[in-house]
């Protein structure tokens, strides 16, 4: 467990590029070197998994494995304070670990709400303590999420726990003035404001992603419009008092279209998709089984299309997972009465190999880029999305795109089972996770 | 016929018809001073509702007492806001009690589904009517109903006027009688026509009076008051203009043909969807639909149950 130890990575695909060893030394790359002359003579080879050299530096054999920077999620519940039965700090950033994130923005929708320093210092130490993936608290942007007066936000972004990143996701801050003053207001130490975008009026009692569907299923809809023009508003509204706006979890083509219209414009937005909106459709609506009832709702195959689309070209900068554990009896029920949410840490890499990598809308480096450097960027973070290069700090996740593995959602990390991918193959596993050059992951079980 | 009965659409043409000609030979039951056949004797049915609904509650507990099963009512009230006893408790609870067939009638749009797909029970479902999804037994006495007025649906003309939103009849009723040959128009101000109901392989309309003339039947569907509030959704402004533009009045009735039946699936809201001369006219089928109710329950019923025993049928 020490960051003396040190770690020789022979042979990984640099961001799917050139084979490349990695030698990781006191918490940093310490050197980082194309072996592509060598590589076929080891070709040959049979794999001999870790191993160690005589001066005591472990060698991970990763030929035909991607490196890529540790990941960084931005949007993950992990329950804690408050919901210590679907989740903690510890299991959820295990989970996250066995992802290949080393960054995780902790939401602030806990009991008690995330909307006070020492709530999110609290939440922040907790990373601390687990050390399996760094924990950024979100704070909320009103107080207890009721959408009536600002939280204490600048005291939150002076605590311990530097806050960056404000939502009350889960509940869209609705009230266009307060919107207004929240974006406002944390221009004064370089905040963002994280929206849930979904106004509620058109939103009441709703089920599902309102189409045909949810008439024959009588399931109240959730119609894409609801998103939509709070997004429009919103991305007005940055625009007017130059603030920054990150969009969360966008699940429709049309929020796409406004999103890239708003950077068309020069506006400061940013957007992120979760895994699930790039691979499921409102299809499986038609099981009643709770397990795919999400908010925002799992849209049609063109919404997929689009989000595929947006994610490709930039519109959209990141993919989030919107993490959401559930316990069992929260899902074990009818829909109308089950929790919103998913699993996403553990699934989120092998969906977006299967949504954008082997689709071939977006390589390796993309896939970097969407779930590691744009996310430290739209969170402030200076210690994470950092290149593999030599001095930088070692935070690197190894994976291997050639597998294929049914999903088991009693093996989870989470405490909670409510994957939507049980019983499915996805492609490709995280193999070893490193955080500030200490293994959390190897050999694709917690070190 | 399927082990369960969840939705119209779980019943092919063969399948709905086997339960109309079944129905035919029960109905005549009704006639008879001693209205018991020995064809379930010794099976459970339990009616197990999480909604009231006396009417609907009454007609599955005659038509399972007339085939001399054993009934038990479940009533299990609770709802989204006031958790009561889950519905996979209560299941494991009947599925104890070795029921043979659970009549489920629940607030939750698929339920049944959950109950019947859950593992939790082996029995028979039947869905009751649930949420604002379907209910397939009321498509079938309405069906049945028809039937026995018009003969053959093939290429008959059904009106469907009302709250088609929040409306399972309607949707059961879309479903069913298309697969009988029938063509359905869906009536409704646009705010309670479902959003994609393009989709449905029917007909729509919002203006009652250029559909009566062709129609062969029509369909009166209940629609509450609170629906023209906030609170309930706002869908139109008010009891008396829904009244005049969609309720089905005498000079609306003179619109219509000879042969054509007024149809409710109650309860009825009189002055609301209907009056009263209509209510209590010749046209009016209504009360017979409550007789043909029970003959199709007991259809149901009745080739669910014998169908799955080791015994067979008596």
């Amino acid at each position: 467990m020490s960051t003396s130890t040190s770690y020789l990575v022979k042979g990984a695909k640099l961001l799917g590029g050139k084979p490349t060893d990695i030698l990781i030394e006191d918490g940093v790359f310490a050197a980082v070197v194309s072996t592509s002359s060598t590589t076929r003579e080891r070709g040959s080879t049979t794999r001999e998994g870790t191993s160690t050299t005589r001066d005591g530096t472990e060698v991970v054999d990763a030929e035909g494995w991607v490196a890529l920077p540790g990941l960084v999620d931005l949007h993950t519940h992990l329950r804690e304070p408050g919901r210590e039965d679907a989740e903690t700090v510890e299991t959820g950033t295990q989970a996250a670990a066995l992802g290949g994130f080393t960054a995780l923005h902790a939401m602030a929708n806990t009991d008690p709400v995330a909307d006070t320093a020492g709530v999110v210092e609290q939440v922040w130490r907790l990373g601390r303590e687990a050390g399996h993936c760094d924990v950024f608290p979100v704070g909320a942007v009103t107080l207890g999420l009721r959408g009536e007066q600002l939280a204490e936000l600048g005291a939150m972004a002076d605590s311990a726990a530097r806050v960056r990143v404000f939502s009350d996701d889960g509940k869209c801050v609705s009230d266009a003035v307060l919107m207004r003053r929240a974006l406002e207001y944390v221009k004064a130490f370089g905040g963002v404001v994280a929206q849930h975008a979904q106004e509620p009026r058109l939103t009441t009692d709703a089920q599902m992603n309102e189409g045909e569907l949810s008439g024959r299923l009588g399931l109240r809809g959730w119609p894409a419009v609801a998103e939509e023009a709070i997004i429009a508003r919103d991305c007005l509204l940055a625009a007017h008092v130059e603030s920054r706006l990150h969009v969360c979890h966008v699940s429709t083509a049309g929020s796409v279209a406004i999103i890239r219209w708003a950077k068309s414009e020069g506006w400061n937005v940013t957007a992120e998709v979760c895994p699930h909106h790039l691979l499921l459709t409102d299809e499986l609506a038609a099981t009643y089984d709770p397990v795919y009832k999400v908010n925002p709702p799992l849209r049609s195959a063109s919404d997929i299309d689009a989000l595929r689309v947006g994610l490709a070209d930039g519109t959209i900068d990141a993919v989030a997972t919107d993490h959401a554990p559930h316990p069992h009896e929260d899902k074990d029920c009818e829909w109308q009465s089950a929790a919103f949410g998913m699993l996403g840490l553990e699934t989120a890499l092998s969906v977006v190999q299967e949504a954008m990598v082997d689709t071939g809308l977006l390589d390796w480096a993309g896939v970097a880029e969407r779930m590691s450097f744009r996310p430290a960027q739209i969170g402030r973070l200076s210690e994470h999305g950092r290149p593999i290069a030599v001095g930088e700090p070692a935070n690197l996740v190894l994976f291997d795109p050639s597998t294929s593995t049914v999903v088991d959602a009693m093996g989870t990390a989470s405490l909670s089972r409510n994957t939507p991918y049980a019983g499915r193959a996805l492609p490709g596993s995280v193999m070893a996770t490193f955080l500030r050059g200490r293994p959390t992951v190897l050999d694709g079980k917690l070190a | 016929m399927k082990h369960h009965l969840l939705s119209a659409a779980d019943l092919d043409r063969t399948e709905a018809e086997l339960v109309l000609s079944t129905a035919e030979e029960l109905r005549s039951l009704a006639d008879r001073p001693i209205k018991k056949l020995p064809a379930l004797r010794g099976r459970t049915v339990v009616n197990l509702f999480f909604e009231d609904s006396t009417r609907t509650r009454i007609s599955f507990e005659a038509a399972a007492k007339r085939l001399s099963a054993d009934v038990i009512n479940f009533s299990a009230k609770g709802s989204s806001l006031s958790k009561g006893e889950s519905l996979k408790d209560t299941a494991l609870t009947l599925e104890a009690m070795g029921a043979d067939a659970v009549v489920i009638r629940h607030w939750a749009s698929g339920a049944p589904h959950l109950l019947a797909n859950s593992g939790w029970v082996r029995s028979s479902v039947v869905n009751a009517g649930d949420g604002t999804h379907e209910h397939p037994t009321q498509a079938l006495l309405d069906a049945f109903t028809l039937w026995r007025h018009l003969g053959s649906l093939d290429g008959r003309r059904v009106a469907i006027v009302g709250d088609v939103l929040h409306s399972r009849v309607a949707r059961s009723n879309a479903i069913l009688l298309r697969t009988l040959g029938a063509e359905v128009t869906l009536i409704a101000p646009p705010t309670l026509l479902p959003v994609g109901v393009g989709g449905w392989g029917v007909e729509t309309s919002y203006d009652i009076d250029a559909v009566l003339p062709k129609a062969d039947a029509v369909m009166m569907l209940r629609v509450q008051r609170e629906r023209m509030s906030r609170e309930g959704g706002g869908f139109f402004p008010s009891a008396r203009e829904y009244s005049r533009r969609y309720g089905l009045d005498s000079r609306r009735m003179g619109l219509l043909q000879d042969h054509t039946v007024v149809m409710h699936p109650g309860p009825m809201i009189r002055g609301m969807e209907i009056t009263a001369d209509v209510a209590d006219s010749d046209r009016s089928v209504i009360v017979e639909q409550v007789t043909n109710g029970v003959a199709v329950r007991m259809a149901v019923l009745y080739l669910l149950l014998s169908g799955n025993e080791s015994g067979g049928a008596e």
